[in-house]
């Protein structure tokens, strides 16, 4: 059965995972992964690793491709006549709340999914302090469309609240929604794990979605102790030009695999990935990341005594918003580029990307 | 036309299925000031069974007039507006790139990061903002404009959409518990009950219904209805504020327009009409008669289709009575259920028992 994107990635959005809360997207993964995967792994803090045995003699070396599954969210701090008031898990820029569809995952009476939305308080209901301007967070509220008492029912402090916009399919084979930072790398990693399935690779590999990126590389600095991967390639998003966004931080959308160039990046692997990409016809660009990447890799690479990183990048637009746009081309170019590149795989491959 | 006079001595509105499926497709119906087609359709093909006549205007109002059969039958004209606010593409930069300007009463603090809809196909897009990775401090203090942001329908360049064309916000009507949730509920609430009253109405008076279109950017519809009309009575049928939500520092709210569950809102005054007492008076007594939870929408600025009806010709004693609703303006607004079916049970009774002698007495 060939795997249709479109539709792994509406199911991979459409389930929450907030950060240390990503149990229903793991059990929306560890289902896409099962036909091609060989053994399953959830680690401690919850990142699940799939492995893919390769065909050459034990021991075998260890690609470990990591993408984080976690999803940046809110969650309840207080309950007042009904409406709740919240703070963020992960970076949320408050000026795109007010108007928004979230769930609140209630927990108090069983768990309950519950429609709210984030509302914007009249001006006399709030301090002269809160200015006219964008609201802090604080003075927003979530209205759930329910009478206080059922609120208080079902809802408690600490209760995880996730955005609920439904995933749109718009012009050009893009797709519009939340959390496609970091699912449309997900959804990557399925392509990569499918094409393998079919391909011959003498090297092990283990697809990792890793747990709590959004809150610091979390999943990242902990899944390799256990893992024992001998490198490493991490797949996530990258901003995508577009409107309010342009210059060197930004790449096109649907136009190629911007690679990141920086501290976090085995030079001599960087190379072979360039290599790999030149062979195989797939646009890449070089994306410079003067300082840390701001990725699972800059938490990776320095793990025990540390992995050799790589990372691929998807152009994404709008990042943190709930309305995301990823081109469904560049998920399948990821993930045909770390297929190639695992596939070409020697067992020596290490002693040809050594310093100096 | 075919008259279909059934059930008009006995109405006992309520919210089912079929009513849910109507009120959906009106909320969800995209028709922004000026391009009011797609809800004037809707409404034409509910009411043309049951009318006399049905006329559009120059303007786009659909006028439906339906007569009673009682004798010294009033003449009221009812109002309910087809628009929303919404926006306006007005520069192509390219690759499904937008800019636009908002038409009617939007807070800008509104527009980012949502799904919207633009034109009669309902193509899909959003308003993205920036990253906020690449945002400094002080940009985020600041409100992103409508004049900085961006409609965006995705890069593929297949020309669905062109400068001129009309959008606002892609929300689909939901029913929470006890709640409704949707897009452009005022005034499709009004629009609405006003059909429900076309098919049910009372005998005793001559129903003017007018489907109004640009109520957002100055009751500009109403104005020439009412001339054309010249309705005894006129009654705006719209949704307004609740404010009903707590404060910050925990003080009491005491300005809250109207609550939630509170009932069909009666106006009293806003900002563009003192409502005519003696109609206030009628809709009271009538609400307290049929024993429907009612209340005062705070005298308060803000105005409805009453304040062009009320100037109209030599005048139109004139009143307001609206659908309490937080959020209005936004991708959603939420109203009770309840507060729906009152209102409009308050508007057949308060018709059903309307008399010519209304306009005869003296009350203050």
């Amino acid at each position: 059965m060939t795997l249709n994107l479109k539709q792994h990635l509406k199911d991979l959005i459409s389930a929450p995972g907030v950060s240390a809360y990503e149990d229903p997207v793991r059990e929306i993964i560890a289902k896409a992964w099962k036909p091609y995967a060989d053994q399953f792994l959830t680690t401690n803090l919850g990142s699940l690793c799939a492995f893919q045995f390769g065909t050459g003699d034990a021991p075998r070396p260890l690609v470990m491709i990591d993408a984080h599954m976690d999803a940046i969210g809110m969650m309840v701090t207080g309950i007042e006549d009904g409406f709740l008031r919240f703070t963020q898990i992960g970076g949320v820029d408050p000026r795109i709340l007010p108007g928004q569809m979230v769930t609140v995952h209630g927990t108090l009476a069983g768990r309950h999914d519950l429609p709210g939305m984030v509302v914007m308080p009249a001006p006399f209901l709030l301090p002269p302090e809160a200015g006219s301007g964008p609201l802090d967070m604080k003075y927003l509220l979530v209205d759930l469309g329910l009478r206080p008492e059922e609120v208080a029912r079902l809802v408690r402090v600490g209760d995880v609240i996730s955005f609920a916009q439904q995933p749109m399919e718009l012009d050009g084979e893009t797709l519009a929604g939340h959390t496609l930072d970091n699912r449309a790398s997900v959804a990557a990693l399925t392509v990569c794990l499918e094409t393998l399935s079919r391909q011959q690779h003498l090297w092990d590999v283990v697809a990792v979605a890793a747990a709590q990126e959004e809150v610091g590389g979390i999943g990242a600095a902990t899944d390799p102790v256990k893992l024992k991967p001998t490198f490493a390639i991490v797949i996530d998003v990258t901003f995508a030009s577009g409107p309010g966004s342009n210059g060197w931080r930004c790449s096109e959308l649907g136009k190629g695999l911007p690679l990141t160039w920086g501290i976090n990046d085995h030079p001599a692997l960087y190379r072979a990935l360039v290599n790999t990409a030149e062979e195989y016809d797939i646009p890449i660009s070089r994306e410079p990341a003067p300082s840390g990447s701001g990725t699972d890799a800059f938490d990776l690479q320095v793990v025990e005594g540390g992995i050799p990183v790589v990372e691929i990048n998807i152009p994404l637009r709008y990042m943190h918003t709930p309305v995301e746009i990823v081109a469904l081309k560049d998920i399948r170019r990821a993930g045909r580029l770390m297929a190639a590149f695992i596939s070409d795989l020697p067992l020596d491959f290490m002693t040809t990307i050594q310093w100096e | 036309m075919a008259k279909n006079k059934k059930d008009t001595q006995k109405y006992v509105p309520v919210m089912g299925e079929e009513e849910l499926a109507l009120l959906t497709k009106l909320s969800n119906a995209l028709a922004v000031s000026g391009e009011e087609q797609e809800v004037r359709a809707i409404v034409k093909d509910e009411v043309t069974p049951f009318a006399d006549s049905v006329e559009t205007d120059t303007l786009g109002n659909l006028l439906v007039t339906r007569h009673g059969t009682a004798e010294k039958r009033l003449r009221v004209m009812i109002a309910a507006h087809m628009d929303e606010v919404g926006f306006m593409l007005v520069d192509d930069e390219g690759n499904g790139i937008f800019e636009f300007r908002v038409v009617g009463g939007v807070d800008e603090r509104q527009l980012a990061g949502k799904s919207i809809m633009v034109g009669r196909d309902h193509v899909p897009g959003v308003i993205g903002a920036k990253a906020i990775h690449l945002t400094t401090p002080d940009e985020r203090k600041q409100t992103l404009r409508a004049d900085q942001l961006r409609v965006d329908l995705g890069p593929g360049g297949s020309g669905k959409a062109k400068v001129g064309d009309r959008g606002t916000f892609a929300t689909h009507l939901q029913v929470i518990g006890p709640s409704l949730r949707g897009k452009a509920l005022d005034d499709r609430l009004g629009v609405f009950n006003l059909i429900q009253l076309v098919k049910h109405a009372p005998a005793n008076v001559d129903l003017l219904a007018a489907f109004t279109v640009q109520e957002e950017v100055g009751l500009r519809g109403a104005r020439v209805a009412a001339y054309s009309f010249n309705p005894q009575i006129g009654i705006a049928m719209d949704s307004t504020p609740a404010h009903d939500l707590p404060h910050f520092d925990g003080e009491s709210n005491e300005r809250y327009n109207t609550r939630l569950d509170g009932g069909p809102a009666i106006y009293l005054m806003d900002g563009a009409t003192i409502g005519d007492r003696r109609l206030v008076n009628w809709l009271v007594e009538t609400a307290q008669a049929e024993g429907i939870p009612w209340q005062f929408r705070q005298p308060n600025l803000g105005g409805t289709d009453a304040g062009a009806i009320h100037k109209t010709r030599a005048g139109v004693p004139s009143v307001s009575v609206s659908v309490p609703q937080r959020y209005l303006h936004s991708a959603a607004g939420l109203v009770r259920i309840d507060d729906c079916v009152n209102t409009l049970r308050l508007m057949w009774h308060a018709l059903a028992r309307l008399d010519a002698s209304i306009l005869l007495r003296q009350e203050n």
